[in-house]
């Protein structure tokens, strides 16, 4: 099949390429960001611009994954909003221009937010939460919600909107590997709340699941069971260490602590863990990698830096 | 602790983030003071079912909710094999800082249906106390009486096919004599209240807790009947209850039982030693 893959030279964009490709489909990456040596077609533009509109138009692909949403907190709001809702709709908007058959929406579990009030495991037909209390997040459930109404807007169009919880492995990237990065990583005093994560390789499966079974509507993406933070942080050769919340609010983004925003505290707090049974039916996806291996994976490839002699 | 069946993964972490460390410092404690502090008694916890979904629906007292953590040790000790009752927490726990972190760390989830029904579906033992925080703001001399019971329990129950067993707890209001509640100093501390006792101290007293189970209700139905119909089985439970507890009461003060003419209106008949102690 011809596939288009905006957000191609993204750690996982990478990976879900390099899958595709090698089991003989056509696959065509286009990203803002450069990807020397690419082992697939690849082209340096953004897919709000004119040419990657042309490009929609000359390869008429049948498949496009929609990669190129971006976290980064470092990245201003404005940008974000861009990139993420303009990318999104410039995305679907073509696709439907153009006669794609499947359009596949990567996106984040985040989107339901963490709050204390909520129940533990989130379904797909819950309305995301907290939004108040993490604006930056806003680009990203408004570029999730923008994708969902493809499902009624466009029906010959079929549409997966996958809600994929963090991912762990031997990349390093992704919002809780960059969290996990440092030697110590702060946690606030008298809160441990439920982190679910999976294997980045256990995602781009799923992601390549989706192609083949073509299931209609949002999904959960999930692997193993959710683990306490204090666990993931020890599990991935960390040293957790609990501070009380307005010490860790000062202390973002110094002392070799990761930079945050206030909101993304709430993350820290309070757990945002998915139902993903739905996709398992539809797909029968199920995960390589268990929570022990899978922190396993990342503390091999990161392990915590040591002092010099 | 071992015999619990909890599916533990490789590092002691169930699903729904129970964690085997947490739970045997927090039933070990919960154990001292059910056997040792409270020299709490239990009567008919064969009515508790050993597997599958079962709802414990009891009545609420004492300012701080004592009543849950002994029902939880009740089915831990006295039950073969044991169990982890799962209560549903008030929401404002969850944000306190380590009460947060040990309710969740042993299954006492955030009290919303959602989580409720989880956990019915995945055959656990839910607690459940009707009259929430209403209930465990009662003074003492309401110890004993009943404040209006929700009927969310009952729809749930209903659509989830599950036995409710309904118990008495004894002790609570003793334990904790409120005389008063300081609902603008809980506001200020992000509380439902404050409960006040005479002696100043928010520290239980050693009262004699009793727990009492009787058998199971079970009550046909989907959930999505009219309010009349599941107020009349939320009514039938709370009888239940209510009995249990007027007998109780009478028990504690040492009279003898009054001799009711037929069966015990609506009271449960296998109540064992319930009747026969002085």
């Amino acid at each position: 099949m011809r596939i288009l893959l905006p957000g191609a030279s993204g750690a996982l964009g990478r990976k879900v390429a390099a899958r595709l490709a090698s089991e003989g489909h056509q696959v065509v990456g286009i990203d803002r960001r450069p990807w020397l040596g690419a082992p697939v077609e690849f082209h340096e533009l953004d897919v709000r611009k004119r040419a990657a509109e042309d490009l929609f138009r000359k390869l008429r692909p049948q498949v496009v994954v929609h990669m190129a949403t971006v976290t980064s907190l470092a990245i201003s709001g404005e940008e974000r909003y861009q990139i993420n809702l303009g990318g999104t709709r410039a995305v679907f908007e073509h696709s439907r221009a153009y006669g794609v058959q499947h359009c596949i929406f990567v996106g984040r579990h985040t989107f339901y937010g963490a709050g204390e009030e909520a129940a533990l495991f989130h379904t797909e037909d819950e309305p995301p939460l907290a939004l108040n209390r993490f604006p930056e997040l806003a680009d990203l459930v408004a570029a999730d919600l923008y994708a969902s109404t493809a499902l009624w807007r466009f029906p010959e169009l079929t549409t997966s909107v996958l809600r994929a919880c963090y991912t762990l492995g031997p990349s390093g990237h992704g919002t809780l590997a960059s969290f996990l990065r440092g030697k110590r990583v702060p946690m606030i005093i008298g809160f441990d709340p439920l982190f679910q994560f999976m294997h980045e390789d256990d995602l781009v499966r799923a992601i390549v699941l989706t192609l083949a079974k073509q299931p209609r509507g949002v999904f959960n993406v999930a692997g193993p069971q959710p683990l306490p933070l204090s666990r993931v942080i020890v599990g991935a050769g960390r040293t957790p260490v609990p501070l009380p919340e307005t010490l860790v609010r000062a202390m973002l983004g110094r002392f070799g602590f990761p930079k945050m925003p206030p909101g993304a505290l709430g993350h820290v707090k309070y757990p945002v863990v998915v139902d993903a049974r739905a996709f398992r039916e539809q797909t029968g996806f199920t995960h390589g990698f268990d929570e022990v291996e899978t922190l396993q994976a990342f503390r091999d490839a990161f392990p915590v830096p040591v002092r010099g002699p | 602790m071992d015999r619990l069946e909890l599916p533990f993964n490789a590092l002691g972490v169930d699903p729904y983030g129970i964690s085997k460390p947490h739970l045997r410092v927090a039933l070990t404690a919960v154990a001292l003071a059910y056997r040792h502090y409270f020299t709490a008694e239990t009567q008919g916890i064969e009515h508790v079912p050993t597997r599958g979904r079962a709802m414990l629906v009891g009545n609420h007292s004492g300012g701080i909710a004592i009543d849950g953590a002994m029902l939880i040790a009740s089915c831990f000790l006295e039950m073969n094999p044991p169990r982890l009752a799962q209560g549903m927490a008030e929401k404002f726990l969850g944000r306190l800082p380590f009460v947060s972190e040990w309710t969740s760390r042993t299954g006492q989830l955030t009290g919303v249906p959602e989580n409720a029904e989880r956990l019915l579906e995945d055959d656990r033992l839910l607690l459940v106390f009707p009259e929430g925080a209403r209930g465990t703001a009662k003074l003492y001399r309401d110890r004993y009486s009943l404040v209006d019971f929700g009927s969310g329990f009952v729809r749930l129950a209903l659509k989830t096919r599950t036995p409710i067993v309904p118990v008495a707890v004894f002790g609570g209001g003793e334990a904790f004599p409120t005389i008063a509640n300081a609902y603008r100093l809980g506001k200020l501390f992000g509380l439902p209240y404050v409960p006040i006792v005479a002696y100043g101290l928010p520290i239980p007293l050693p009262a004699k807790f009793e727990i009492e189970y009787a058998p199971p209700l079970r009550f046909a139905g989907t959930g999505n009947e009219d309010d009349a119909v599941v107020f009349g089985y939320v009514d039938r439970v709370k009888e239940v209850i209510a009995s249990m507890l007027a007998a109780g009461v009478r028990r504690r003060r040492g009279e003898p039982p009054p001799r009711l003419p037929g069966s015990g209106a609506g009271a449960p008949e296998s109540r064992g030693a319930g009747t026969t102690t002085p």
